[in-house]
């Protein structure tokens, strides 16, 4: 069920200049929160910023009922939710979206790929995956080696792979042109750039796999009533807030020319 | 203590929601319990499917947003086969906001709502800003607006309440002629035609270009239509534009209106109106008010 709540933050870590993460505490008792869902910020104390922002669950524990948001600042809203520390409030509205698609078979091959603040809801995937006993690999791609805000900590859960744009780290060049890439897979899972996202998804259905990929847009109310949020399916006009934001890329054909 | 009437319509409270802010309702369904709403108007309905404007559609500005959905709907016909199932035991007013391109449409649509036995009322929008053919088109002369709501009448026999636009020189002389042409009951304001350009990319925000304004930014205008129309019209008001707490409301239903509904607010608390009904009461009740209808109009 969904739920307005205000969160407390119990933790605040900077990774690099740009990204941060929060670990936040549930007062009670916290939903259950599946991989690739989201959660709808408010920002208190901006004066510009009146809509929620919409940012994807990194990690949950449950047991301490805490979950865990990785944040890259790009604007007004983010800037302002940089600043805030430990002890503060944050209210959400959570959790929102469908998740990824998890019925994988254990032993299956998947690979996860990731760009930029794309790399938090697939952490979130790869502890489940890990647990129902698929070890991904998981390929991170970025302009540089200060702009992967994870890394190390996927190594737990699967077979970590880098590729970034100057060499800095990994693999040199874009994540699709990385060996591990080209490897066969059942099943790929993406969140990062459009055109990343984009490419991923015309190699693997080329390959006959599956694929899913999230999306991202700009959204109000994050529950699918008002429609801003929508995008060009092949199925029509659906909200990435509702029906996404996960979409199997077989029903973005037409608007990827896949 | 709150209840207050539109023509047939008894509304528990004064606070509905407004159109294409609050889906069908169900949408919020976990956060809070519908059946405390005075009324829920649901998302704006055509005769045919409509996959609404291209995209990005909405894009926050100072206090507000502006958005370019444009009518995205199933259609009547899906609405009465589909959604109309799922709504129709709810506890509240649920009212079907009513579009379309012509007046055969608007009469379509409006005819075929009629026979749907739990919809007690069709809030008739002449005022959306964001379709080229009809919407807009029709709210923004009193000739036309008095065509299409006399058209209307004819076919609907329920509570007749007409949306209008702001987006015109006098919103007082189009709510004088839906008046005539019959209409039961305005709701006023629709969205504010506005523009906004990102700089860095030196194009509009939005793919429609241009969107409709709501959310605080717009309240003092809101209120100030609503006061006019108040003193203009003997029917009913209902204000509407940028209503996010028990105080705006208040303000409203003393410059003239007899319900509120909020909009824009429920992205920003999806259980807001709740809030605002629980406010309104502990307003009441602190300032020795017993029956709201005291101060409807009081200014
Ligand atoms: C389902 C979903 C999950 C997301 N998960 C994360 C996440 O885990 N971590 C993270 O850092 N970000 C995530 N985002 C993106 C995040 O919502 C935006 O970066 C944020 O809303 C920007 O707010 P701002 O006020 O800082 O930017 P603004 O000042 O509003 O805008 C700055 C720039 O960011 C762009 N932008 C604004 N809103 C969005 C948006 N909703 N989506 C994409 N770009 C936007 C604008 O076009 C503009 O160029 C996610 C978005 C969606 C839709
Ligand atoms: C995303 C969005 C979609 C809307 N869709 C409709 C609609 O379909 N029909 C309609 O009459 N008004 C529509 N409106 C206008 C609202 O019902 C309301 O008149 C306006 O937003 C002002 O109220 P507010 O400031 O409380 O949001 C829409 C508004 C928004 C923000
Ligand atoms: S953000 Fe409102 S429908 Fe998706």
């Amino acid at each position: 069920m969904k739920q307005v709540t205000d969160f407390i933050i119990e933790e605040r870590e900077q990774r690099g200049a740009q990204y941060f993460t929060l670990t936040l505490r549930h007062p009670s008792q916290m939903q259950k929160i599946v991989p690739g869902q989201f959660v709808e910020v408010r920002v208190d104390g901006c004066r510009e910023v009146m809509l929620r922002r919409p940012i994807s669950v990194h990690d949950v524990d449950e047991e301490r009922g805490t979950l865990k948001l990785l944040i890259q600042i790009v604007g007004r809203g983010t800037r302002r939710l940089a600043q805030l520390g430990v002890g503060e409030r944050l209210n959400l509205v959570y959790p929102l979206g469908n998740g990824f698609d998890l019925g994988v078979s254990e032993g299956s091959r998947v690979l996860l790929v990731g760009g930029g603040a794309g790399s938090a809801p697939l952490y979130h995937l790869a502890k489940e995956l890990s647990h129902r006993g698929v070890r991904p690999t998981i390929l991170i791609g970025g302009r540089n080696a200060g702009l992967i805000p994870v890394r190390d900590e996927f190594e737990q859960f699967g077979d970590l792979c880098i590729a970034t744009d100057d060499g800095s780290l990994g693999h040199r060049g874009l994540v699709t042109e990385h060996p591990c890439f080209a490897a066969s897979y059942d099943r790929i899972y993406t969140c990062g750039p459009t055109p990343m996202m984009k490419a991923v998804a015309q190699s693997a259905l080329q390959r006959g796999i599956e694929c899913y990929v999230s999306l991202e847009n700009m959204m109000a109310c994050g529950v699918g009533a008002c429609l801003c949020c929508v995008v060009d399916t092949d199925e029509g006009h659906l909200c990435v807030c509702k029906e996404g934001p996960v979409f199997n890329a077989e029903k973005l054909k037409k608007l990827w020319n896949l | 203590m709150l209840e207050v009437k539109i023509h047939n319509l008894v509304l528990n409270n004064p606070v509905m929601t407004a159109s294409g802010t609050f889906g069908y309702g169900l949408e919020f369904a976990d956060f809070i319990d519908l059946s405390r709403l005075g009324g829920i108007v649901v998302k704006g309905t055509t005769g045919e499917r409509r996959q609404g404007n291209p995209y990005p559609r909405m894009v926050e500005t100072p206090s507000g947003m502006l958005n370019s959905v444009g009518l995205q709907n199933v259609g009547v016909g899906r609405f009465c086969s589909e959604v109309y199932p799922k709504i129709k035991d709810l506890k509240t007013n649920v009212i079907v906001n009513v579009s379309g391109s012509s007046i055969d449409e608007y009469c379509d649509v409006a005819s075929q709502i009629d026979a749907l036995d739990n919809i007690p009322a069709i809030e008739l929008n002449i005022s959306c800003p964001n379709v080229k053919c009809g919407g807009m088109g029709f709210g923004t002369s009193p000739d036309m607006a008095a065509q299409v709501v006399g058209a209307v009448r004819k076919v609907y026999h329920k509570t007749l309440i007409v949306k209008l636009s702001p987006n015109v020189t006098s919103i007082a002389e189009i709510a004088k002629a839906v008046e005539g042409a019959g209409a039961d009951s305005v709701s006023l304001i629709n969205t504010l035609l506005g523009m906004a350009i990102d700089i860095e990319r030196r194009r509009p925000f939005m793919a429609n270009v241009t969107g409709g304004l709501s959310g605080p930014a717009v309240k003092p205008v809101a209120v100030r239509m609503v006061w006019q129309v108040a003193h203009a019209v003997k029917i009913p008001v209902v204000g509407l534009g940028g209503i996010c707490t028990a105080e705006d409301a208040i303000e409203f239903m003393m410059a003239g209106a007899t319900a509120i509904e909020v909009g824009t607010a429920n992205f920003i608390d999806p259980a807001v109106t709740v809030k605002i009904i629980d406010g309104m009461e502990q307003w009441c009740k602190k300032h020795g008010v017993n029956d709201i209808n005291e101060i409807i109009g009081i200014i």
